[in-house]
């Protein structure tokens, strides 16, 4: 029973980051109706700005985070910009090349600045455990939980009540309705890709404490799309769900499955619950079906 | 050659359809192929194994445009096919003990049986859900090539003989030249001759707008599968060739970043167009071969370039793939038929 209580927390910890990268993931969707395939570089490149801060520049954590912030939104910006904004119009096709050629150049340029060598954050979070009755969390976790928590609930309001929001989801309902009543899509394109990247990179820097920082964390952005999926791909609460839902199942997996076949379910079960999931039900527990008229 | 035509005097459909439209064309492909075959022999092994992974990556191509190009569907899975391929080939030749000539098609048809289960949420399922699928397929194939160890061997790797037939070993780049090339030129020929047949119109329309098709008689859902099963059965052959050239396989060589690479093919050399996977292959295969004697050039001047090779190539793959779609959308092969055009009439294009 302990045993399956960490598996659950740790589940719990890994579905929050989840939670936000496919948070940012669902609202490009929802936006500008683009799939992102950079969304794990976006997280790599939150986790090594703040290490930079951090270690390089020695900058207290705080301030780097804040900073960190900062950074990811010019660069989203910059992204849709040169990028993005060209291609509205473009077939579904070219859309997701173009965001795969964006993780390949993301890729390049955290390899020629920072190298390929693992890196780690210095101690920032205290490394005395905490005990919750039978199972034990260390304090790094806690953080990361109540930040994605935090930023969760946060979009969550900026959606409904702010004007910013309320635009959002207006352009994500129909263009060019929201078009006609003075919302810019334009900006709203690009603040979805700015929120996008910030939500990543936030991530990131949490996911970066937890682990080590290198190229690979990239990889972290396939695995959000069984979550998104699973939610609904254009459902910001089913984000939250299925971001948690696959990383309990992925932690309950290792813990469980694992040891018995020798490694790499814990990487493939998202998937076969993805194919099942698309085969039963494609628009997953919130998504909006899609109905065609001719 | 003074027969360009200046306009098109074609009266009947069958006109249209043919495969070579002028004399010229004829005349040029038939040089093409003559130097095809003749040159080699003058070639140093360097450049006939870049040559052989063109053209195996030709097939390949060939396969993933049917499917993405053709027929619309968007594949994240293909270079997860191709490892089917390459491990159905080394395991009938080297466990069953099957000459490799029966033993090609045997793959091709493994692999065309896996595209078609892995095809079939294609039809629940259109554009980002499908592509998203598709890469699902991939994990999941990956997956079963490093634990199927009675199969694949995992991730030691497997070891492939070169093929022989009938007492002859392909086992220099030379022979196998000519054995790439030859498919490569029917695989080629099977394309442009598979899009102008009633499954190629299905196939065209069902991209162009699938509910239109569906109204006119198009059963959806068998020809997707069938384009699937080209797809595949194309991609096994090239997984074939490349096991047996490269002699040993593991599943690293068959990951998501092969599938991206020939979507990048396809994309960079024109989709729907059949020309354009012999530029895209070319191309890709190309690149990173360029990048690598610059680098090699380099080197005297800055010695950190070797160890960063890794990231220049991915950083300008991904350069040029948005380079293409924002600039080129679709493709080397509208920017060939642009430069015959403008040469058609020359000097007089006015």
């Amino acid at each position: 029973m302990d045993f399956f209580l960490q598996l659950l927390v740790s589940g719990i910890v890994v579905g929050s980051i989840y939670a936000l990268v496919a948070l940012g993931f669902v609202l490009i969707y929802k936006a500008t109706g683009v799939i992102n395939f950079a969304q794990g570089e976006f997280l790599m490149v939150g986790a090594y700005v703040c290490l930079a801060l951090v270690s390089q520049l020695h900058i207290p954590f705080w301030i780097a985070f804040f900073l960190t912030m900062a950074v990811t939104v010019v660069l989203g910006m910059i992204i849709e910009r040169l990028a993005l904004r060209p291609m509205i119009g473009e077939p579904i096709i070219s859309i997701i090349m173009l965001t795969i050629g964006l993780s390949s150049v993301l890729k390049c340029a955290v390899l020629l600045v920072w190298g390929p060598n693992n890196r780690v954050y210095p101690q920032i979070f205290s490394q005395v455990p905490i005990n919750l009755g039978p199972i034990v969390i260390s304090q790094v976790y806690i953080w990361s939980v109540g930040f994605a928590f935090l930023f969760l609930a946060l979009f969550t309001l900026f959606f409904r009540y702010s004007s910013y929001g309320i635009a959002m989801r207006a352009v994500a309902n129909d263009q060019q309705a929201a078009l006609s009543m003075g919302i810019s899509v334009k900006k709203i394109f690009a603040l979805a890709w700015c929120i996008a990247f910030l939500v990543a990179g936030v991530g990131g820097v949490f996911l970066g404490n937890i682990n080590v920082v290198n190229v690979s964390l990239g990889f972290f952005g396939l695995k959000v799309f069984p979550a998104v999926i699973l939610g609904g791909l254009d459902s910001i609460p089913g984000a939250i769900v299925g971001g948690l839902i696959i990383g309990i199942l992925e932690a309950m997996t290792g813990g469980y499955i694992d040891p018995l076949v020798g490694g790499g379910t814990k990487e493939v079960l998202p998937f076969v619950v993805l194919v099942i999931i698309l085969m039963v039900k494609p628009y997953g527990f919130f998504g909006t079906e899609e109905i065609e008229k001719v | 050659m003074s027969a360009h035509i200046c306009g098109d005097y074609k009266t009947s459909y069958k006109e249209d359809m043919v495969l070579f439209q002028t004399r010229a064309s004829k005349f040029w492909l038939v040089v093409f192929l003559v130097a095809l075959y003749a040159l080699p022999p003058f070639l140093g092994n360097y450049t006939l194994y870049v040559c052989n992974m063109i053209g195996i990556a030709v097939i390949g191509a060939l396969g993933l445009n049917i499917l993405t190009g053709f027929t619309g569907q968007i594949s994240l899975g293909h270079g997860a096919f191709i490892g089917i391929g390459a491990y159905a080939s080394a395991y009938l030749v080297m466990d069953m003990g099957m000459p490799f000539f029966i033993a090609l098609p045997c793959a091709g048809l493994i692999t065309a049986l896996f595209g078609m289960v892995f095809g079939i949420p294609s039809l629940r399922l259109k554009g980002l859900y499908l592509a998203i699928a598709t890469l699902a397929a991939q994990f999941i194939i990956e997956y079963l090539m490093v634990h199927l160890e009675g199969i694949t061997n995992g991730v030691l790797g497997k070891m492939v003989d070169f093929p022989s037939f009938m007492g002859f070993t392909f086992d220099t780049d030379l022979k196998y030249f000519y054995l790439v090339i030859t498919l490569a030129i029917i695989a080629t020929m099977a394309t442009k001759n598979i899009v102008r047949t009633r499954p190629g119109r299905a196939f065209i329309a069902i991209r162009d707008q699938y509910i239109s098709a569906e109204v006119m008689g198009v059963n959806l859902f068998r020809y997707k599968l069938m384009a699937f099963a080209f797809s595949s059965f194309l991609a096994g052959v090239a997984g074939s060739l490349w096991a047996h050239y490269v002699s040993i396989i593991t599943p690293e060589h068959f990951t998501i970043g092969v599938s991206i690479q020939y979507l990048a093919m396809i994309i960079i050399g024109g989709m729907g167009h059949v020309i354009g996977s012999i530029f895209g292959a070319i191309f890709m295969v190309l690149l990173p071969e360029v990048l690598r004697s610059i680098s090699g050039g380099l080197s005297g001047h800055f010695p950190m370039i070797v160890n960063l090779f890794a990231a220049i190539k991915e950083g300008t793959f991904g350069l040029i793939i948005i380079a293409f779609l924002v600039y080129e959308p679709d493709g080397m092969a509208h920017r060939w038929q642009m430069i015959k055009a403008y040469w058609k009439l020359w000097p007089f294009s006015y």
